[in-house]
């Protein structure tokens, strides 16, 4: 606890340079090659391994796990991006916990699962240490196709397509490319500047051109990309975060909390981010933890995720919970956002309102005092012309095909399917290979 | 409180663990540390004969075997016998004995199989205060070379002839030290007895070489770019000694005599299985080299309480109850039928037991499309396979069938009485013997 942390406020320096370094290190430091093989050795080998069958992609674990164990980790990284040409990203942010993690054999053994994250880990950087990238591109089959975002979905549905010969641009939004990677993570989860490293080494195939600053309606349109190119691969993600719906709303310290955690990763000296004393979060999910966490790492002295639900239904994970819960940020349920309470314009305290599990008021509020409110309610898609939706999102059908025959959509965009960079990545893979058939054909 | 003490051909000691001849007995200060951790008996690194001793290599004499996190399953090594002059042990020898005198000290000796070489070292052991002597007829590298070690060990004329010089000469009980780099165990043994040898002790270490480096293309360990075969030990080597001691145990020739079991003793558990297939004692080395003198804590604490648990009083309690049970397979009972069984509560579902089945086995465990692995008694042979590869303590069991219910996989009913190959209609030499043509082949148990 420092003095800063007791002014009220928004307000920058709240910890020093070594406390922030320390915070935002490695939240899972590589495993080195000792503990990676013992790690490894936990493994059963298991017939038809139901941890393969908990991956969006198909990793085979165990065969990777095996390779590790015997001295290869660059082999095992080569079975993991045959599958995941973003494994890099997806050992760090998986949540593994309720995908391999959890069908892991050993824990329903033990508890104790085999720690597939941290050994996928351990290959996917040996290999990309060596500055070894496995593929190389078809020769050019005269095809090109645009994909629009270049974030996991993007970025993978790219590598397939130049491995089968065919030129790609990839148009993004942002200054940078990697999307949720790059944007949308804790710092803790993927530091020193991973996501560049990964979209690097996954260019070196050859054959994908960014284009950066582009977006739909932002110097591109639907209709024209469909008119330049062979076929189109919508990657877009969600844009707009939904409002709460209250007065006040537009008082200073009212945010979004994924353009808290946008800024947070896009600022190299921490020291000079301002956060709130008294910080509350609303929303359920792993974006609402990834804002809490942070939150309380630059320095508030209290955070509050206030989520409308009961725990069991809260959308991240109990291990996320628990890593919240770790750094002291409080968990409160069945709340939800009752007014907003202002000062001179900025934000004093939120009134929240207890809900029944039904979510009827159960007439009872209370005040929590907050400098800062992070909105972290799930975002929507920004409509796309002449594509016919799903519950909010693009339609799509089999391997990404929309409505429209020459346009493929995937990632969080894309209708079905949890969003999760892994399922991104499975997406954009399996829309690449059918995109890849239809041209083919 | 059970009691350790062991009399092994008149000699004494407090536990049956002993060090073997190996590196951790080479010298006083090794010694003096080993008896203080509580080793019952030492068997004094290998002497040899009088003159300049003989040289070690200067690089690596050791190549290893490791399990899961890097756990020391075998070891091999090129060291020779002792490197330091005679004398030098044989002060040492009788300074330790004397401080220790209750402490079962045997001196090994590897000299030129040479009446006079014997001769002329025997006395000088013997006014060590040694209570006995090893003759190390095993050593399977560099020594043989000479045509000592495993060379002697492996002609069974030569065992015999040595082991009477050795009678003849000293007063002191006499064991020899068995090589496993040989076909038959009892021929060696048999030839020991012949020659008035007190107790065989085995298994010396087994050629090996541990590894070879794909970068050099030299064996493991190294010296130079070069690699000679080691002798292999420690627990990788235990299932082989343990059976070339139970040969020994229940071989009409040799039934009876006095063995010390050497192979992999690590635990108290493995010295208890030695015992229970004949051995007096037990030798001990990779341990100690693994973990240090203080692991025969662990074994006498151990020994003393599965002996307390079972009632045994002395280890001749239980000494040899596991011999008459080692049989020939031709006596094994073709009746005796059983089943795997999966207990699903315990299942992990992680499948090891249908892999193995299913791809190298009789594919009698069925997998459902939830991971219910279950066994079809129809093709289950009982081979054990599924409870070998299970991750779960038993998970899977093998259950016998009682006499009078059918084997879904023969059609046949279970007989109470015992029947073997001896009598099997399938078997030539069988009294019962169905020649083919004459009826149908039966492949089953017999009825």
């Amino acid at each position: 606890m420092t003095e800063a942390m007791r002014l009220d406020g928004i307000r920058a320096g709240r910890l020093g340079p070594d406390d922030l370094a320390r915070n935002f290190g490695d939240l899972h430091p590589g495993l080195d090659a000792h503990e990676a093989t013992v790690a490894a050795d936990r493994c059963y080998f298991c017939h038809d391994a139901p941890c393969i069958a908990a991956c969006p992609t198909d990793i085979d674990i165990p065969l990777f796990i095996r390779q590790i164990q015997t001295g290869q980790p660059e082999a095992a990284a080569k079975t993991i991006f045959d599958q995941n040409i973003m494994g890099g990203m997806c050992a760090r942010v998986c949540p593994v916990e309720t995908l391999c993690q959890e069908a892991c054999v050993r824990e329903a053994a033990e508890g104790k699962p085999v720690e597939i994250g941290r050994l996928q880990r351990y290959a996917t950087d040996a290999m990309m240490a060596a500055g070894e990238h496995p593929y190389a591109r078809a020769p050019d089959t005269g095809r090109r196709v645009a994909v629009v975002g270049a974030g996991p979905a993007g970025l993978a549905c790219a590598h397939r397509l130049a491995m089968h010969g065919h030129a790609v641009t990839v148009y993004d939004a942002q200054p940078k490319p990697g999307g949720l990677n790059e944007y949308g993570i804790a710092a803790y989860k993927t530091p020193d500047g991973f996501a560049q490293a990964e979209v690097d080494w996954l260019l070196k195939i050859g054959g994908i051109a960014i284009e950066n600053d582009k977006a739909i309606g932002k110097g591109l349109s639907l209709s024209a990309l469909r008119s330049d190119f062979d076929a189109v691969f919508l990657a877009v993600g969600l844009g707009g975060v939904g409002a709460l719906g209250l007065d006040g709303e537009d008082a200073a310290g009212v945010e979004n909390a994924v353009d808290f955690i946008a800024a947070l990763r896009q600022h190299d000296d921490l020291t000079t981010l301002p956060i709130g004393r008294h910080v509350v979060v609303i929303g359920g999910g792993m974006t609402a933890v990834d804002a809490a966490v942070q939150a309380k790492l630059l320095g508030a002295e209290v955070v509050t995720i206030a989520y409308r639900r009961t725990r069991d239904r809260m959308p991240a994970s109990r291990w996320e919970q628990d890593l919240a819960a770790s750094h002291g940020v409080r968990l409160a349920f069945g709340l939800v956002p009752h007014a907003l309470h202002a000062r001179g314009g900025k934000l004093r305290e939120v009134e929240l309102a207890y809900v029944n599990p039904d979510m009827t008021p159960t007439g009872e509020t209370v005040r929590v005092r907050a400098d800062q409110l992070f909105r972290a309610i799930g975002q929507k898609l920004e409509a796309v012309e002449g594509l016919d939706l799903a519950g909010g999102k693009i339609a799509v059908t089999g391997a990404g095909r929309t409505s429209l025959d020459d346009v493929w959509a995937g990632g969080d965009c894309a209708a079905g399917g949890e969003d999760l960079t892994v399922t991104a990545v499975a997406e954009g893979r399996d829309a690449a290979e059918d995109i890849h058939g239809s041209l083919s054909s | 409180m059970a009691d350790l003490t062991t009399d092994f051909i008149g000699i004494r000691s407090p536990n049956p663990f002993w060090l073997a001849s190996a590196p951790p007995t080479d010298k006083e200060y090794n010694v003096r540390r080993a008896f203080d951790a509580g080793w019952g008996g030492v068997v004094w690194k290998t002497l040899g004969a009088e003159g300049p001793p003989v040289v070690n290599v200067n690089g690596p004499r050791y190549g290893v075997i490791h399990g899961a996190d890097r756990r020391v399953l075998g070891i091999n090594n090129i060291e020779l016998i002792t490197d330091r002059p005679l004398q030098t042990n044989l002060d040492e020898i009788a300074r330790v004995k004397r401080d220790y005198p209750d402490r079962a000290m045997i001196a090994s000796i590897m000299v030129p199989c040479e009446e006079e070489a014997w001769k002329a070292i025997l006395p000088r052991v013997e006014d060590t205060g040694s209570d006995g002597i090893e003759l190390n007829f095993g050593c399977p590298h560099g020594m043989s070379e000479r045509g000592m070690g495993s060379a002697v060990g492996q002609v069974p004329e030569y065992i015999q002839m040595v082991a009477e010089w050795c009678k003849h000469y000293t007063h002191l009980p006499v064991i020899v030290k068995l090589t496993p780099n040989i076909t038959d165990i009892r021929k060696p043994a048999r030839a020991a007895k012949a020659g008035g040898a007190d107790a065989v002790s085995l298994i010396n270490t087994i050629n090996s070489i541990t590894a070879v480096d794909l970068d050099d293309f030299a064996p493991e360990p190294t010296i130079d770019g070069k690699g000679s075969h080691g002798g292999y030990c420690g627990p990788a080597v235990k299932p082989i000694a343990l059976s070339m001691v139970s040969e020994i145990a229940r071989d009409p020739e040799t039934r009876g005599m006095p063995i010390s079991g050497i192979g992999g003793v690590t635990t108290w558990r493995d010295a208890a299985e030695f015992i229970a297939l004949g051995c007096g004692n037990v030798q001990v080395c990779t341990a100690a080299m693994t973990y240090g003198f203080k692991v025969v804590q662990e074994m006498t604490a151990g020994l003393s309480r599965y002996m307390d648990e079972k009632g045994y009083a002395s280890i001749e309690d239980f000494r040899g109850r596991a011999v008459p049970n080692v049989t020939d397979w031709q006596h094994l009972n073709l009746n005796y039928v059983t089943k795997a069984r999966i207990d699903q509560d315990a299942c992990i579902k992680c499948g090891r037991c249908y892999a193995a089945c299913e791809d190298t086995s009789h594919q009698a465990v069925a997998m459902s499309a939830d991971r219910t692995f279950t066994v079809v008694d129809e093709e289950c042979v009982a081979c054990n396979l599924c409870v070998d590869v299970c991750p779960v303590e038993d998970c899977i069991t093998m259950e016998r069938l009682e006499a009078g219910t059918t084997d879904p996989r023969t059609g046949r009913i279970v007989q109470a009485e015992p029947a073997d190959w001896t009598t099997h209609p399938n078997n030539p030499g069988s009294p019962n013997y169905v020649p083919a043509g004459q009826d149908t082949m039966v492949s089953e148990p017999a009825e």
